[in-house]
């Protein structure tokens, strides 16, 4: 949900952005049966219309309707309802860690045989998403959510601070700025974004799920999430670290007036920043997400969509060819850099004219874009599990608890992958172990 | 409704026009309420069944689960502590918008009472603000960093409070439903004591009531009728609490997603996929607040109607 929002503010702020001018061209399947299709798609992304309106003028044969939807997790379930009503659109836009909940309820199509050869056009961990570690081939990549530090050039100047390089670095910093200041947080750590969560563990070497032959391996509570809860725990519990969630009018607030200092985030933050602080624009800078160990360069996802073809779609020859202009044809994918305002997932794409310079709010960052390009690519693969949505539910529950109540955060982790085991059991899923 | 009882209305032909005439009526009551009820007491009953790891197709199928989805609802820890915080919320919230809006009326109803209109308006439009929209309003008020309170007091030197803490928070949730409720009971209050003759006020004062006395001694019996009315519906209204806390929730850490019995049906259908349990838990609720609005009714209802019949 939060991407959703980020994605939409960015687009407010790039809208006046020029369209490239280049021409399509579309590649015609001779297997595809003549005459003209109909397709429908959902999306939420924020000027989609002008992509779905681009390939319609040069594609009269396949005519695409656009249904603009609500966000990432709203469309979720009304892609499971609309599937069980017999009525689902052709293509829909779905955010990865959803894509397995999809695929598990019949909702999504396999679209190997025509995708596959896809693969080698995108970087190894975000294809595995798509796959969800198996042969088929569930839908294609969107945009990647890389995460990265981003922080107060000139609050963190004025307290004589040094941007942070691994993660004991960053814990010192917040204990040095609460040394100097008892109204300042390096940053807060949000019991309402699992999302966010997951890609700081995903960093530490976490992978919630996995697949050993015909059972799923759930290791929410695996060693590199409990290093981050521990860690974060410790920070929160020392009170030099808040823990007030984030997305709040509070949240905006102390964004606005620099009493946040940083925020670990994804790719797509300039567009919440535009929004959500526009009082502090230029005053901020992006650096890698600091690491384990010193000298390491890994990151995690914080959110990224693909495109999904369903199963009960008539036309998925057609569907496909959509799907891979959007994502993968540079017009396409220069259009939805400038008007939805996403970081494509596209390896080419990533190094396109349309990522030259960098976001409006960043204007001082000349190589904002070619740094993301940097920590994109050491971004760490991840299978999804069929339950997602009960972990991340649960989350929320379990860690504004351990904030409230001041418990370890390491018993969350363990409350997290109870309720995934449990869930996936009640439901019949094999699980391994 | 003119109906032919047996025996004194034999002479017109028996006709359909009254059905014709009800059929709207039945069959949207039929199509909108009892169907939807009917299917969430049959997807109660049932459940998934996935083999495997649930992503082939047709791993998924949904099998008939029998009592099992009411046993897991029924011995749920989280869902009886949202029904006991419900209770508290009740015993809390029912009484004191009762009270208010009852003395809210009743000085309105005074005989010379200065800005009537203007304060009957005020005290009824928070009811016309969406709970949606009142719960967030409210929220920029409690949040520490927004609150023109906690700015106040920071001005002072004195210690703010976190209205949104876990201790307050519950009161926070009452003060808006307390803030969006007490016009309504009062607009259905005061219109009950309009109704009253004025000719009782004027034989008790010519016995000597002082005004206190009038309203102590004339009024509220005579307007125990319309209060059995208004604490039904507000009962009613505080079992399914859901808006006010739903719109505090992302603004905090201290209202988790199974906070009201709602909530966590909300959740369980909407975002963790399980419609089974979300059923269950409906159709138990319906009949919880079935049998105590029934009970309250029943309680009352000798006092409050015994002169009607």
């Amino acid at each position: 949900m939060t991407r959703t929002l980020a994605a939409k503010i960015l687009a407010v702020a790039l809208g006046a952005s020029l369209v490239a001018a280049c021409t399509s061209t579309s590649d015609d399947d001779p297997a595809e049966p003549t005459g003209p299709v109909e397709l429908t798609f959902w999306s939420w992304a924020p000027n989609i219309e002008k992509l779905v309106d681009r390939w319609n003028a040069d594609n009269p044969e396949t005519k695409v309707t656009l249904s603009k939807q609500a966000g990432g997790a709203d469309i979720v379930t009304k892609l499971l309802t609309a599937a069980k009503a017999g009525n689902p659109p052709d293509l829909a836009q779905v955010e990865y860690q959803s894509l397995p909940t999809l695929v598990s309820n019949d909702v999504l199509a396999d679209i190997a045989e025509q995708a596959k050869p896809l693969a080698e056009k995108f970087s190894e961990g975000t294809w595995r998403q798509v796959t969800l570690g198996t042969e088929a081939v569930y839908a294609i990549p969107q945009d990647a959510a890389p995460m990265m530090l981003y922080y107060r050039t000139d609050l963190f100047g004025q307290f004589g601070l040094t941007v942070p390089k691994t993660w004991e670095e960053f814990a010192q910093t917040a204990r040095t700025l609460r040394g100097k200041s008892k109204k300042h947080f390096l940053t807060t750590f949000s019991a309402n974004d699992p999302g966010w969560f997951a890609g700081l563990a995903q960093q530490a070497g976490a992978n919630w799920w996995g697949i050993d032959g015909e059972s799923w391996r759930v290791t929410v509570d695996d060693a590199g999430t409990k290093r981050v809860a521990d860690y974060w725990g410790g920070l929160v519990g020392e009170g030099v670290v808040d823990g007030k969630p984030m997305y709040t009018p509070e949240w905006n607030k102390s964004l606005n007036d620099g009493t946040l200092l940083a925020w670990p985030s994804a790719v797509w933050a300039p567009g919440v920043l535009v929004g959500n602080a526009p009082a502090t624009k230029g005053k901020w800078a992006m650096a890698p997400l600091p690491q384990w160990s010193a000298g390491e360069n890994r990151t995690g996802n914080w959110g990224g969509s693909s495109t999904g073809v369903t199963a009960a779609s008539t036309h998925k020859a057609a569907a496909v060819r959509f799907a891979t202009w959007l994502n993968t044809d540079p017009a396409a994918t220069t259009m939805l850099v400038r008007e939805c305002a996403v970081y494509p997932a596209a390896r080419d794409a990533q190094s396109g004219p349309a990522l030259a310079s960098p976001p409006d709010f960043f204007a001082n960052q000349t190589d904002f874009y070619p740094l993301a390009k940097q920590i994109a690519d050491t971004a760490a693969g991840v299978t999804w599990g069929p339950n997602v949505n009960v972990t991340y539910e649960t989350y929320q529950d379990v860690f504004g608890k351990a904030i409230t109540a001041k418990t370890p955060f390491g018993a969350a982790v363990d409350a997290m992958q109870t309720a995934t085991v449990d869930d996936m059991r009640k439901n019949g899923f094999t699980i391994a172990g | 409704m003119p109906t032919a009882t047996p025996g004194v209305r034999r002479r017109g032909r028996r006709t359909g026009v009254p059905y014709v005439f009800l059929a709207p009526a039945v069959i949207l009551f039929l199509a909108f309420f009892l169907a939807p009820i009917g299917y969430a007491g049959y997807l109660s009953l049932r459940k998934v069944r996935i083999s495997g790891l649930g992503l082939g197709r047709g791993s998924r199928t949904e099998v008939f689960a029998g009592l099992e989805n009411y046993r897991n609802a029924v011995t749920d820890s989280e869902l009886w502590s949202g029904a006991l915080r419900v209770l508290g919320y009740g015993a809390l919230l029912v009484p004191t918008m009762l009270g208010l809006a009852l003395l809210f009326a009743l000085l309105l109803d005074r005989p010379r009472a200065r800005l009537a209109r203007f304060s009957r308006t005020a005290i009824f439009l928070p009811y016309a603000v969406p709970a949606v929209i009142a719960s967030l309003l409210w929220g920029f008020l409690y949040l520490p960093a927004t609150s023109p309170l906690n700015d106040l007091l920071a001005r002072f030197g004195l210690p703010e409070p976190d209205l949104l803490g876990t201790g307050a928070v519950f009161y926070a949730v009452v003060n808006i439903g307390l803030w969006g409720g007490v016009g309504f009971n009062m607009i259905v209050l005061y219109t009950a004591l309009r109704a009253i003759p004025p000719e009782l006020y004027e034989s008790a004062r010519l016995d000597g009531c002082s005004e206190i006395q009038v309203a102590l001694r004339i009024k509220i019996p005579l307007l125990t009728p319309a209060l059995v009315m208004t604490t039904l519906f507000t009962m009613i209204a505080t079992l399914q609490v859901f808006s006010e806390p739903m719109t505090l929730a992302p603004m905090t850490n201290s209202i988790s997603s199974t906070w009201t019995p709602l909530m966590k049906i909300y959740r369980d259908a909407f975002a963790t996929d399980d419609r089974y349990a979300a059923a269950a838990t409906s159709v138990l609720i319906a009949a919880i607040t079935l049998l105590l609005s029934l009970g309250f009714l029943r309680l009352v209802q000798r006092r409050a109607f015994g002169q009607e019949q």
